[in-house]
């Protein structure tokens, strides 16, 4: 934008702004071109603490919204100033700044001023910390109160939105959990047998590989591999909603989000994990038969040796963890979804805090388990 | 159920409301009452806390003071159950729309119809072609939000909100974004609603010309004041109202003495 009366002389004059005390009020010269692509305004003679009187703008060149910028900055910098006096601007300039002292500045919509001392931000991060664990406490309380809601029958969701769900966090991940547990096998079996051969015991291989998987790695990589895909899936579809109000048309047709939105995906979690672990565990030790195989180990003699080594009890550790660990990754998700807030940022942070806290709740969860199985010697 | 002290006829009553975010007060001590089959307005520029002070009245948040009252009786602390008993009367737009996103427009209506009530899918499907018909999108029931644009997403949540015939029927700005037909097609069903549903009405809206032709009573929130700049009448405000903010937002920013004759409604 360019006002003002444009010279004939097409030579860029730099931008100033000159203070002159005339008498005892003081008076603002305005001269050269200001533009932003020009050089910075120099400011000349002593700032006055009040604003100018009038304005000298004789020898203003063109100007674009560098100089009302100037200006208006210099009158929000005198604070109480009600009709700042715009004596001998142009008038196109005056109009401008008039436009823009309309309205007067709402400084309290300016939110609080952001923490400042060290004292202060670890106060607030103590805080928040207490907040998100009262939400995690109270969203885990409301799942178990939607879970019993529809034990007896009291609970409304729409089925489809379940079976949609257990599709996605069933079948839908039955590629990428075939790819890892096989690779996870095979990689144990790798690792395994240059140490096992040292003592010519490579056929232990399969005892290896095949209590890792059962006890350990099946369900914890499936789980993380679920928390990546579904888990995140949860926070961003829920974040989305929340942010779209879709919730809240929920809430005022009297429907309970938490049983519409959070009940079907806890379910539909739960009840596939488990699924997903013991074929996960399966293609694990399939993976280790083939470095076996690999290595002068027959298969059928593998097979039998991974029966000898794993009983029913180990085999059901892991699928009995799978049952807490899709808990948690469905809570973590739901719970970042349903307290996103409502911008689009905000859905992306809510996808990252799901998946953050899910691997964190199943490795701490896994190490819980692990004690407790020690301790009762399984 | 809990009764208010002060014990009014009205259909909707709002009492000594402050609303806040944090420390940061948006609106105090609202007072003002809607009548039964009143198509109340609630305007004042954009920020003031239209869609804050709807938001309070359907109970999706707290008021820091006050009250808000359903035909004498006290929503703002009535229970989790009687609330709900509240809200299934009402019929409420979004000004987004906010559609659900995985639904068609068609399963958007029917779902609060399935929800409540045991209607053969036969007849679920004839209701939601005539909701959609009443908004001007006849046809586009296989569409998702995401496929039809912004002024027919919100004219589809106006057919949503419309799915259960409620009692009290918000809409946020339901005439922001239409194109002119539509805005008037749109009035008019308001009023037809009205007229054949015995619907109560409460629009946030600043489109003067729809505030005109449809309201019968409207609440003015300053923006500077911080409080409620007046109540009445929409025309008797704008012709007669005391307050200069109220007479310049209704005639457009021109400045206009009161013209005789003092309004019977002016708080």
């Amino acid at each position: 934008m360019v006002g003002a009366a444009v010279k004939n002389d097409k030579e860029a004059c730099p931008p100033r702004a000159a203070w002159i005390q005339d008498a005892d009020t003081a008076v603002l010269r305005l001269s050269g071109d200001w533009r932003r692509e020009g050089p910075l305004p120099v400011v000349e003679g002593a700032v006055p603490a009040a604003l100018p009187a009038r304005y000298e703008t004789a020898d203003l060149g063109v100007f674009d919204s560098t100089l009302p910028a100037f200006l208006l900055a210099r009158i929000r910098a005198v604070a109480g100033t009600e009709k700042p006096p715009l004596d001998g601007l142009p008038d196109n300039l005056r109009g401008l700044m008039d436009l823009a002292l309309a309205v007067p500045e709402q400084g309290e919509a300016r939110g609080p001023p952001a923490a400042a001392s060290d004292l202060r931000k670890l106060g607030k991060l103590t805080m928040e910390t207490g907040e998100s664990v009262r939400l995690m406490s109270e969203f885990i309380g409301l799942s178990v109160l939607s879970v019993f809601r529809f034990v007896t029958g009291r609970a409304r969701f729409r089925s489809t939105d379940f079976w949609l769900t257990l599709q996605e966090c069933g079948i839908e991940a039955l590629p990428i959990v075939s790819l890892i547990s096989f690779l996870i096998g095979l990689i144990l079996a790798f690792v395994g047998n240059v140490q096992l051969a040292n003592f010519g015991a490579n056929i232990f291989v399969a005892d290896l590989v095949g209590i890792a998987m059962v006890r350990e790695m099946g369900v914890v990589m499936t789980s993380i591999i679920m928390s990546g895909r579904t888990g995140a899936a949860f926070a961003a579809h829920l974040g989305s909603m929340k942010a779209n109000e879709e919730i809240d048309a929920l809430r005022t047709f009297g429907l309970n989000p938490f049983d519409f939105l959070v009940l079907p995906r806890l379910l539909a979690l739960v009840l596939m994990l488990p699924l997903l672990t013991i074929y996960s565990n399966i293609i694990g030790i399939l993976g280790g038969m083939l470095v076996g195989a690999a290595v002068g180990i027959p298969p059928v003699l593998y097979w039998t040796q991974t029966l000898i080594a794993i009983n029913l009890t180990t085999a059901s550790l892991g699928v009995f963890k799978s049952f807490f660990f899709a808990a948690a990754i469905a809570i973590c998700g739901c719970l970042h979804g349903m307290h996103a807030g409502d911008s689009s940022a905000a859905v992306g942070q809510a996808t990252t805090r799901a998946v953050v806290a899910s691997i964190t709740a199943i490795i701490v969860l896994d190490s819980l388990f692990a004690t407790i199985f020690t301790l009762l010697e399984i | 159920m809990s009764l208010s002290t002060e014990k009014s006829t009205a259909k909707i009553a709002v009492r000594g409301l402050t609303m806040a975010y944090g420390s940061y007060v948006v609106m105090s001590d609202l007072n003002f009452d809607i009548q039964d089959k009143d198509i109340f307005v609630i305007m004042g520029g954009s920020g003031c806390g239209k869609s804050t002070l709807l938001r309070h009245m359907i109970g999706l948040l707290e008021p820091t003071k006050g009250s808000v009252h359903y035909e004498g009786a006290n929503f703002t602390t009535a229970s989790a159950e009687e609330r709900a008993r509240f809200i299934r009367r009402f019929g409420v737009m979004y000004q987004s729309g906010a559609l659900w996103s995985s639904l068609t427009l068609a399963e958007n209506i029917a779902l609060p119809l399935e929800e409540f009530s045991a209607l053969p899918p036969k007849v679920v499907r004839d209701l939601v072609s005539y909701k959609l018909s009443l908004v001007g999108l006849a046809g586009y029931e296989d569409f998702y939000p995401s496929q039809v644009s912004g002024g027919m997403n919100k004219r589809a949540g106006i057919a949503r909100a419309m799915a259960l015939d409620p009692d009290i029927l918000f809409l946020d700005e339901p005439g922001a974004g239409l194109d002119p037909l539509s805005s008037h097609r749109l009035d008019d069903l308001i009023l037809r609603l009205r007229d054949s549903l015995g619907s109560t009405v409460v629009i946030v809206t600043h489109e003067l010309a729809s505030i005109f032709s449809i309201a019968n009573n409207a609440i003015f929130l300053d923006t500077e004041t911080r409080t409620q700049g007046a109540v009445g009448n929409p025309t008797e405000l704008r012709d007669h109202s005391g307050s200069p903010g109220v007479r310049r937002f209704l005639n457009r920013g021109i400045e206009t003495a009161p013209l005789p004759n003092s309004p019977a409604h002016e708080p």
